[in-house]
């Protein structure tokens, strides 16, 4: 796999609400298989991006590639090579662990016998195959958000874009979390994550860390901290991000 | 002025998980008190039955000399209570909303501005908007505000930081020591283990039980074993490595490093690991003794438990 493919390039992104510009002229690229960590104060613009990225917002100027396709132009050909999970939207509680992997299996058009393979595949892979007929609400959080991680993963996109997909859960299932990302960057699928724990900052390959609707800084975390002359990607994140709001 | 807190043996089932197992503590008048852990560590349970809104299975609480029970209507006039979802009036404006609090409780902003001044002061620029339209951390000012207006002497606030961003976080807890100052206990949940480190006590909670309750530092104080730890020029595939190395307790990312537990020396064991490190073709091999955080003592007693 060519680790220096661009997998997503952002040139001059403006999002404009009325008046207020909430991304202001970010310019940036993303590798295929890198862990890209997007940071940023709340209100700093990052979901505003990262819906643009995903197709479901359009940018107000500027030029937006993912995945080799203009989300301008074709924003559904953008949603089938990506994969989506955050903390708040990620499985339906009221079905099954099997019936999960069926539906989103079903919703990227993959046919009856490759979500059989894959729904096999990620429950052996996560020793849950005892539980496929378990509704999920009766799975434990940090279970349920490696589920929702694989689920996102079904298609096998280029992408996946998780959304503080960490938060709430317990310091081990968290660890175990990242050495599935790591695992799916091996493999060549891109991670664009965001996240609050500071030192899930330092397992990115790069982040960006957005303030104000800009991106202040961008850059391995070992550089960034050199930079700022600071021990941990927590300082760096207060020195960019202190007294805005 | 602020109260004591006297918990006994709490149990609260759920169908059939158990959310509390038998949950038994003291809070002293004017601490700060935090309860960690994960989401389903209880912590939610544990706040809604000390703010009277739920009951317990069996066990007690008192509030001072009030039963949350029996003199539940006593207990809500003295308690500022912040839950985890925010909680006001999105179609009121911020003024709107804390004016309410404040009617419902018999008060009004002037009478206790003193109290709310330090946090309310940050959105006050913006009293004439509605709350659904303020960002996060502004949201988590007013309901703290709200919380406060009606001036009570136990204050309970339910994972306050959750999804707020590091800046934030650290402003909200600058704001709680002022708070405790005026004379208030205040109890606070978290998920997040380096807010550990701001309480006066902390319980650190898994699944229905404290794992542990002390002072942070004693906590610090009664990790066991030795912590290094490792750093070298290729860190991926070290996880797996330091995993088979036989003097290693646990062994788990911590930011940009290993920590590796030891019950050696940690001379014995800096020697032992930098001679199997470089027989694995480590270069550039960094390995020190370090204090363990809260999080190294959380992860610590979780192993423990799983042994168990």
């Amino acid at each position: 796999m060519n680790k220096r493919e661009k997998i997503i390039e952002v040139h001059d992104l403006v999002k404009r609400f009325g008046k207020f510009e909430a991304n202001k002229h970010l310019t940036f690229d993303v590798n295929r298989g890198e862990i890209f960590g997007f940071l940023g104060a709340n209100g700093a613009g990052k979901t505003t991006a990262i819906r643009i990225l995903c197709g479901l917002s359009k940018p107000t100027s500027g030029s937006v590639r993912v995945a080799g396709i203009d989300v301008n132009k074709n924003p559904e050909a953008v949603k089938k090579r990506i994969g989506y999970m955050s903390q708040s939207f990620s499985l339906y509680n009221d079905l099954t662990v099997k019936e999960n992997f069926r539906f989103y299996g079903g919703v990227y058009g993959l046919s009856n016998k490759e979500i059989r393979e894959r729904t096999a595949f990620f429950l052996d892979k996560l020793k849950m195959a005892s539980f496929e007929n378990m509704l999920l609400s009766k799975i434990p959080l940090g279970w349920k958000q490696k589920l929702a991680f694989s689920v996102a993963d079904i298609h096998r996109p280029d992408i996946i874009f998780l959304d503080e997909p960490t938060g709430g859960v317990d310091p081990i299932t968290r660890r175990q979390f990242w050495e599935m990302i790591y695992e799916a960057s091996d493999n060549g699928t891109t991670v664009f994550v965001t996240t609050h724990y500071m030192d899930e900052a330092e397992y990115c390959e790069r982040v960006s860390i957005m303030s104000e609707g800009e991106i202040k800084a961008l850059g391995t975390p070992h550089d960034l901290k050199e930079d700022y002359k600071v021990d941990n990607m927590n300082d760096v994140f207060l020195r960019i991000a202190r007294n805005v709001e | 002025m602020s109260v004591t807190i006297n918990i006994k043996n709490l149990v609260k089932t759920y169908e059939k998980v158990e959310a509390l197992k038998g949950t038994s503590l003291q809070v002293k008048p004017n601490e700060l008190f935090g309860f960690i852990g994960p989401d389903g560590a209880g912590k939610t349970t544990l706040f809604r039955i000390l703010t009277s809104l739920l009951l317990a299975d069996s066990g007690t609480v008192t509030i001072d000399q009030w039963d949350v029970v029996k003199d539940y209507k006593k207990i809500r006039k003295i308690t500022g209570y912040m839950p985890g979802r925010f909680s006001l009036y999105m179609d009121l404006t911020v003024e709107e909303n804390l004016q309410f609090y404040a009617r419902l409780f018999g008060t009004s902003i002037k009478q206790n501005y003193d109290l709310i001044e330090d946090v309310y002061e940050q959105i006050a620029p913006f009293k004439h908007r509605r709350a659904g339209a303020l960002s996060g951390g502004m949201k988590q000012k007013l309901a703290l505000s709200c919380a406060l207006i009606h001036k009570p002497r136990l204050l309970i606030l339910d994972e306050p930081t959750t999804g707020v961003d590091a800046v934030s976080r650290k402003e909200f807890w600058e704001l709680l020591k002022k708070m405790q100052k005026k004379q208030m206990t205040i109890l606070v949940s978290t998920p997040y283990m380096d807010e550990a480190a701001l309480c006066d006590r902390v319980a650190l909670m898994q699944s229905g039980k404290i794992l542990s309750l002390d002072t942070p530092q004693q906590i610090v104080d009664d990790f066991k074993g030795n912590l290094l730890s490792v750093k070298t020029q290729n860190m991926y595939p070290l996880l797996k490595d330091l995993s088979a190395f036989e003097e290693g307790i646990q062994v788990y990312r911590f930011g940009d490093t290993l920590h590796l537990v030891s019950h050696y020396s940690p001379e014995k064991t800096k020697s032992d690991l930098t001679e199997y490190m470089t027989g694995k073709g480590y270069k550039d091999i960094s390995i020190e003794p370090v204090t363990p955080v809260i999080e190294d003592c959380f992860l610590a007693l979780m192993n423990n438990t799983t042994d168990a």
